[in-house]
């Protein structure tokens, strides 16, 4: 097994009355994509600035690359990159002068470190001589990668870089980070959307400042147990609350073009749909399916509102 | 044939340029009562100068659009009073009390101070939230935030409501009740149009328009979509006609 990168124990940050991270411990590997997944108001942006030592934890204890995040700070911040959630290079330098900027108080060159960005900046070097603040978004993000990445750094630290994006721009997103994945880099990435788990090597749930459960994408899927159904036909609205009357039926939740069942125990698909038919007189498909990431996320969800 | 005001929102080459950029190109839909419209596209694809033009904020260049019955372009007040809008960006504001809220709101869409009071109770039973009515609004969970706004945008029992993005970041438990609440006043007749970047949720839709550079590039049904493009999910139908990979046939079931 490759070498933990970053070390949080029982790490715990508080604003006021509100506990925005409670009793953290995580640990990343070097070169692995680790997403850490969870709503707005979890506790990501609180947990990455900790990390990057822009926030002092109020106990406990995070390293990143063996330095501890309060003590060496200063050498944490040269071997980190940082990409947060809302864009925070210079609106009025242009896409040249930001990267220059960054790669100098990093004490680097742009050219010297030029083959990481090279596939991202390319993009945007035809409008080096425009302005950061008249860019669009997707290439305000691809500046803010560049400037992240030109002092070489051994981890990255991107904060919801797709919210707000469009589907074909995440997919773009996260092929340059596989990309820069081979190139050897750790990269630490919070989203909230589940099914952006399937791009990490590993994710971390977390919800209210916890972190709820740590696995490969596959083996979250593995270790869900409850049986699970993909019901089918009818009104929605209707169908969701008829579903939800049965006894056997835990719980319902729209998915898609399709409604996801768990029950108590496991039954035949037509033991639904014969349920449904007789109650109702609506005429439903139902079929046991295999859980997806956001199933697990519900179902965890569940577990500690109940 | 049906007359333009049998429709809520009735869109026709609705056009908007900025200097030489064609922002909105022409668009043409028509949206039915207690439809649930979904109005997609990429960034930059034209949707907010759409959205825009037809909350009666944005003045179109060409085209008309009929909105509650109301002209966008002759009669913009009163489509804005007619109309419900919430967006996860702006919809309540943190240092008012949920009560506060609820009261601007009411009060800006011209309810009577008794009319007030009397939804404002309806509208707290309804969301649970009684106990919470002196709570700032800063102080709620995003969930809850947004399920107040929804029910905010719509206290003067609008014909139509605006959702932009509206379940951006929320949990994905929160997220689907918060669909649950859309079904319920689709099914009271109201009628929904509503962007968002989550795909699965594009499937909860009557009806989807995918905008790609200023015009309507497809308009149907999720399940005619799918079929269409042979995709199995919205995501895929949404990266096929985004990138402008759809002429190039099968392009993204080969490279699967």
């Amino acid at each position: 097994m490759k070498n933990s990168i970053i070390q949080i124990e029982q790490l715990s940050k508080s604003f006021g009355e509100v506990r925005a991270l409670d009793n953290i411990n995580l640990s990343v590997r070097e070169g692995e994509i680790f997403g850490l997944i969870g709503p707005d108001g979890a506790g990501k942006t609180t947990l990455i600035r900790i990390l990057t030592t822009l926030l002092l934890p109020d106990t406990g204890k995070a390293t990143v690359t063996g330095r501890d995040v309060v003590r060496d700070y200063k050498e944490i911040r040269k071997l980190v990159g940082y990409m947060p959630g809302v864009f925070s290079l210079y609106e009025d330098l242009t896409i040249a002068e930001n990267l220059k900027f960054f790669a100098t108080i990093f004490q680097t060159t742009i050219k010297e470190n030029y083959h990481l960005i090279k596939d991202i900046y390319q993009q945007i070097e035809p409008f080096k001589d425009r302005r950061a603040g008249q860019l669009s978004g997707g290439m305000k993000q691809k500046l803010a990668l560049s400037c992240a990445l030109i002092h070489k750094p051994e981890v990255l630290f991107l904060d919801e870089p797709t919210t707000g994006i469009d589907a074909v721009s995440r997919v773009e997103l996260w092929d340059m980070l596989k990309k820069l994945k081979r190139m050897g880099l750790t990269i630490f990435v919070s989203t909230p959307y589940m099914n952006e788990a399937s791009m990490c090597d590993r994710v971390a749930f977390i919800q209210k400042g916890e972190i709820l459960e740590v696995d490969s994408p596959e083996g979250i899927v593995a270790s869900y147990e409850e049986p699970i159904y993909a019901v089918e036909g009818g009104r929605f609205y209707q169908l969701i609350h008829a579903l939800r009357a049965l006894e056997m039926v835990k719980a319902a939740h729209l998915f898609g073009e399709t409604i996801h069942v768990t029950t108590y125990r496991r039954i035949a698909p037509e033991e639904l749909a014969r349920a449904i038919k007789e109650r109702e007189g609506m005429d439903i498909s139902v079929r046991e399916i295999e859980a997806n990431i956001e199933d697990c996320f519900i179902s965890k969800l569940h577990q500690i509102i109940h | 044939m049906r007359e333009q005001n049998d429709y809520i929102v009735y869109v026709k080459d609705l056009t908007k340029v900025f200097g030489d950029f064609v922002a909105v190109d022409k668009i043409n839909f028509r949206v039915e009562k207690g439809e649930i419209f979904g109005f997609l596209g990429a960034n930059g694809a034209g949707k907010t100068t759409a959205i825009k033009m037809l909350t009666g904020l944005l003045a179109p260049t060409s085209g008309e659009a009929v909105v509650a019955g109301f002209d966008v372009r002759r009669e913009p007040e009163k489509v804005k009073y007619n109309i419900g809008y919430m967006s996860q960006k702006f919809s309540l504001y943190d240092d008012l009390k949920v009560s506060e809220n609820i009261r601007l709101y009411a009060g800006i869409y011209g309810l009577s101070r008794k009319e007030i009071k009397r939804k404002s109770k309806a509208l707290l039973e309804e969301l649970n939230m009684v106990a919470l009515r002196d709570k700032l609004v800063g102080e709620l969970p995003l969930g809850w935030k947004q399920k107040l706004a929804f029910a905010v945008a719509m206290i003067h029992e609008p014909a139509v409501v605006f959702l932009d993005e509206p379940t951006s970041g929320v949990d994905p438990i929160t997220r689907r009740q918060f669909w649950e609440m859309i079904y319920k006043a689709s099914v009271a007749g109201t009628t929904i149009f509503i962007t968002t970047h989550y795909l699965d949720e594009a499937e909860y839709c009557t009806r989807v328009s995918i905008m790609v550079d200023g015009v309507i590039e497809a308009l149907d049904t999720p399940k005619n979509l799918r079929l269409k493009y042979g995709a199995d999910n919205m995501q895929e139908v949404f990266v096929l006609l985004a990138r402008g990979e759809h002429t190039l046939q099968g392009k993204i079931k080969k490279e699967k």
